[in-house]
C-alpha cells in the first residue's frame, strides 16, 4: 500500500528475477511435460510412465525407460554441444549430420576385421591385411581428423569470405553426404574390431555425452574462449573494436563443433556396428532443436550447455512418451516440428519483452 | 615535439573512389581537451578509426606518445594507450559490468591458450575500482548490458577507458543518446579527466557541451580540417560558420 512496501516488492521481484536462472525455465518445461505424460498414461494406457509399476522390479523409477530417454538423445545430444556453442556465436552449423555420416564411414574403414567366423570380412574397403585389424586408435585420430577438416573448411568460409553461415554450412552438408556415399558407392561398412565397438557399447553413450557436457560447460563458463564465444554472438562488432580476433575465433567454434560431430559419429558407428552411407541425416536439425528448446538464442549471445543437456532430455522424454502412448512415429515428426517453431517463438517473446524494459 | 601526446602527418583514408580522410595534420598536448565537429560524413569517425587500430590509413602516418604509431589492430592501439568510447557504444549486451570493462583483455588465472581460466574475483574488484574512480555508480555489477538504461550504459564504456592506464581518450559522441541527467554526468566524468590531466578528443555535435568542456575546437568538412580554433577565441557562430562550409580558413578545401 505505502511506497516501502512497494519497494520492498520490487527488490523481492528483482532478487527472484537474478535467482531464476534461464535454465530453470526449461527445467521446469521438462518436468511439466513428464508430469503431462504420467498423467496421459495413467488415463489411457493405466500405465505409469515415469514410476515401475511391474511387481518382480524393486524400484521406484521405471529405470529401463529413464536409460532409454538419456541413451537415445546422448549421440544427438553430443553434436548438441557443439552447434550451441556455434549458434551463441550468432552462426548456425547445418553440416554436423553429414559429418557424422562421411566420418562415420571413413572412420569404420580403418576399424575392420579381417575375418567373420573364420570367413574373410565380405564388406572390407581397404583389400591389404596391412588395413584390417588395426588397433583402435587408428580410425578415432582419422575421425577427429575428418571433424576437423571439415570444421577448418566451415569456419574459414563463414569468418573469411563473408556469406552466411547457413549457406557456408549448407554447402559442407551436401559435400559430406556425398562423400559418405562415395566411399562404397553406397554400401554399407560392417564388422568392426572388437575394442572399435567398445566406444558405444552399453551405457558408454551416455558417459561420453555427460563428459563432453561438462567439459565444455567448465569451458563455456570459465575460459577466455566462452566469454568470447558470448560477446561475438551478442555484439560482433563491439568484439572486434575490442581487440577480440572475430575470425579466428569462429574457426576455433566450427572445428570443436565438428570435431563433436565425428566423436558422435564414432559413437553411433561403434554402437549400431556398421556405417551407413545415411548416417545422422537431420541429426543437425535434431541438435539444433535441443539447443534451442534448452533457451539457447538463435540471434546468439544466450544460451548455456546446461540448458542444451535439459534440451534434449525433452526431446527424449517426448519421443519416449509417444512411444510409450503409442503413438506413430509419424506424429512424434510432427510433433517435433511444432516443439522447434514454439521454442523459436518463445525466445522472441523474451527478447521483446527484455527490450522493452530496457 | 615533446609536449605533444598525438601528432598526425598527412593522414588521408580512400574508400575505394571515396576520398574520406585527406592530408590531416592534427595535433594534440599532453593535458589538452580538444573537441572535434563537424557535418556527418565530415571524416571525424574516420579520423579516429585511423588512430585506434581499427583502419589502416591509406597514407599518411601519426606520432604517439613519441613514437612513430602504425596500430594493426585496436589492441594494439590500446596496448599503446589509447581508449576509446565508440558512437555505438561497443559493448556486448549479454555480458555483465566487468566482462564488458575487460573484454578482449580479461585477466586471466592460469593461461591455456584461447581456453585460458579468467580471473573472475580480479576483474571485479578491478571494476569496481575504476567505477569508483570515474565517479559512476551502478547498482548491481552482476546486471547483464541489456538491461541497463542508456546512461549506465555510457558510463560503463567510459569507466572502461579508466580501468586501464591509459595515454588519450576518445569519445565518439558520448552523450549522443543521453537524457539530460545521463548527459551531466558524462560530462561530470569529462571534468574529472581534465583535472587529472588526461588528454581527450571529444567528438561532439553539441555546441554548448564543446564550449563547455574543451580547450579546442578543430573543424572537420569533407575529409579535411578547415579550422582550429581556440575555444575562448571564437564563437559559436564562427563555428558553424566553418562546419556548414560557408567560412574557409584552410589552403583548399575543394574535394578531390
Amino acid at each position: 500500500m505505502d511506497h516501502s512496501e512497494q519497494l520492498g516488492e520490487e527488490a523481492v521481484v528483482s532478487a527472484l528475477r537474478r535467482l531464476w536462472f534461464p535454465e530453470l525455465n526449461v527445467l521446469v518445461a521438462l518436468f511439466v511435460i513428464v508430469a503431462t505424460f504420467e498423467i496421459l498414461g495413467r488415463i489411457f494406457i493405466g500405465d505409469s510412465f515415469l514410476f515401475n509399476t511391474r511387481a518382480d522390479l524393486d524400484t521406484l523409477f521405471n529405470n529401463q525407460r529413464l536409460e532409454i530417454i538419456i541413451l537415445q538423445v546422448s549421440i544427438v545430444g553430443i553434436i548438441a554441444i557443439g552447434v550451441t556453442q556455434v549458434i551463441i556465436t550468432g552462426g548456425i552449423d547445418l553440416s554436423s549430420g553429414s559429418v557424422v555420416g562421411a566420418t562415420a564411414m571413413i572412420a569404420m574403414s580403418f576399424a575392420q576385421v579381417s575375418s567373420v567366423n573364420g570367413n574373410p570380412n565380405p564388406t572390407t574397403v581397404f583389400h591389404d591385411p596391412h588395413w584390417l585389424d588395426l588397433p583402435v586408435l587408428v580410425p578415432v585420430i582419422i575421425a577427429l581428423c575428418c571433424g576437423m577438416i571439415a570444421g577448418l573448411i566451415n569456419g574459414s568460409l563463414v569468418a573469411y569470405t563473408g556469406i552466411p553461415p547457413f549457406i557456408a554450412t549448407l554447402g559442407m552438408m551436401v559435400s559430406a553426404r556425398g562423400i559418405s556415399k562415395w566411399i562404397t558407392k553406397g554400401k554399407p561398412i560392417s564388422f568392426p574390431t572388437e575394442s572399435y565397438i567398445s566406444i558405444g557399447s552399453g551405457m558408454m553413450p551416455v558417459f561420453i555425452f555427460i563428459s563432453l557436457a561438462i567439459l565444455f560447460h567448465l569451458i563455456m563458463t570459465y575460459t577466455r574462449y566462452g566469454k568470447h564465444s558470448y560477446a561475438i554472438g551478442s555484439n560482433v562488432e563491439a568484439a572486434r573494436v575490442s581487440g577480440i580476433r572475430v575470425e579466428s575465433h569462429k574457426i576455433l567454434v566450427y572445428t570443436i563443433a565438428a570435431l563433436l560431430a565425428a566423436i558422435a559419429a564414432l559413437v553411433l558407428s561403434s554402437k549400431n556396428l556398421t556405417a551407413q552411407s545415411g548416417m545422422g541425416v537431420m541429426y543437425e536439425l535434431d541438435a539444433i532443436a535441443m539447443a534451442v528448446i534448452g533457451g539457447v538464442s538463435l540471434s546468439g549471445g544466450r544460451g548455456s550447455i546446461i540448458g542444451t543437456v535439459l534440451g534434449a532430455l525433452i526431446f527424449g522424454v517426448i519421443i519416449s512418451g509417444f512411444t510409450f502412448m503409442r503413438l506413430d512415429a509419424y506424429y512424434q515428426e510432427m510433433v517435433k516440428g511444432v516443439i522447434i517453431v514454439g521454442a523459436v517463438v518463445l525466445d522472441q517473446w523474451r527478447q521483446r519483452s527484455r527490450s522493452r524494459r530496457a | 615535439m615533446r609536449d605533444y601526446i598525438l601528432k598526425t602527418e598527412g593522414l588521408t583514408k580512400h574508400y575505394g573512389g571515396v576520398h574520406a580522410l585527406q592530408d590531416v595534420n592534427f595535433a594534440l598536448k599532453k593535458g589538452e581537451h580538444v573537441a572535434i565537429m563537424g557535418d556527418n560524413g565530415a571524416g571525424k569517425s574516420t579520423f579516429v578509426r585511423q588512430l585506434t587500430g581499427v583502419e589502416r590509413p591509406t597514407r599518411g602516418s601519426f606520432i604517439f606518445d613519441g613514437q612513430e604509431a602504425r596500430f594493426n589492430s585496436p589492441i594494439e592501439a590500446r596496448e599503446a594507450g589509447i581508449e576509446t568510447v565508440f558512437q555505438n557504444l561497443a559493448l556486448a549486451d549479454d555480458l555483465d559490468v566487468s566482462s564488458n570493462l575487460f573484454l578482449g583483455r580479461e585477466k586471466i588465472l592460469l593461461n591455456l591458450g584461447p581456453f585460458s581460466i579468467l580471473d573472475f574475483k580480479g576483474m571485479r574488484q578491478a571494476t569496481e575500482a575504476a567505477l569508483k574512480r570515474t565517479a559512476v555508480k551502478i547498482p548491481n555489477l552482476s546486471n547483464t548490458i541489456r538491461n541497463m538504461s542508456g546512461g549506465q550504459r555510457q558510463c560503463v564504456a567510459i569507466a572502461r577507458t579508466a580501468t586501464f592506464a591509459s595515454k588519450l581518450i576518445i569519445m565518439d559522441e558520448p552523450t549522443a543518446a543521453l537524457g539530460v541527467r545521463e548527459t551531466h554526468q558524462v560530462e561530470n566524468i569529462i571534468r574529472q579527466l581534465k583535472a587529472n590531466d588526461e588528454p581527450l578528443i571529444l567528438i561532439s555535435h553539441n555546441m554548448r557541451q564543446v564550449f563547455d568542456l574543451v580547450d579546442r575546437i578543430v573543424v572537420f568538412r569533407r575529409g579535411r580540417i578547415v579550422a582550429n580554433l581556440k575555444k575562448n577565441e571564437t564563437s559559436g557562430e564562427e563555428v558553424v560558420a566553418y562546419i556548414t562550409g560557408a567560412k574557409d580558413a584552410s589552403e583548399s578545401v575543394i574535394p578531390a
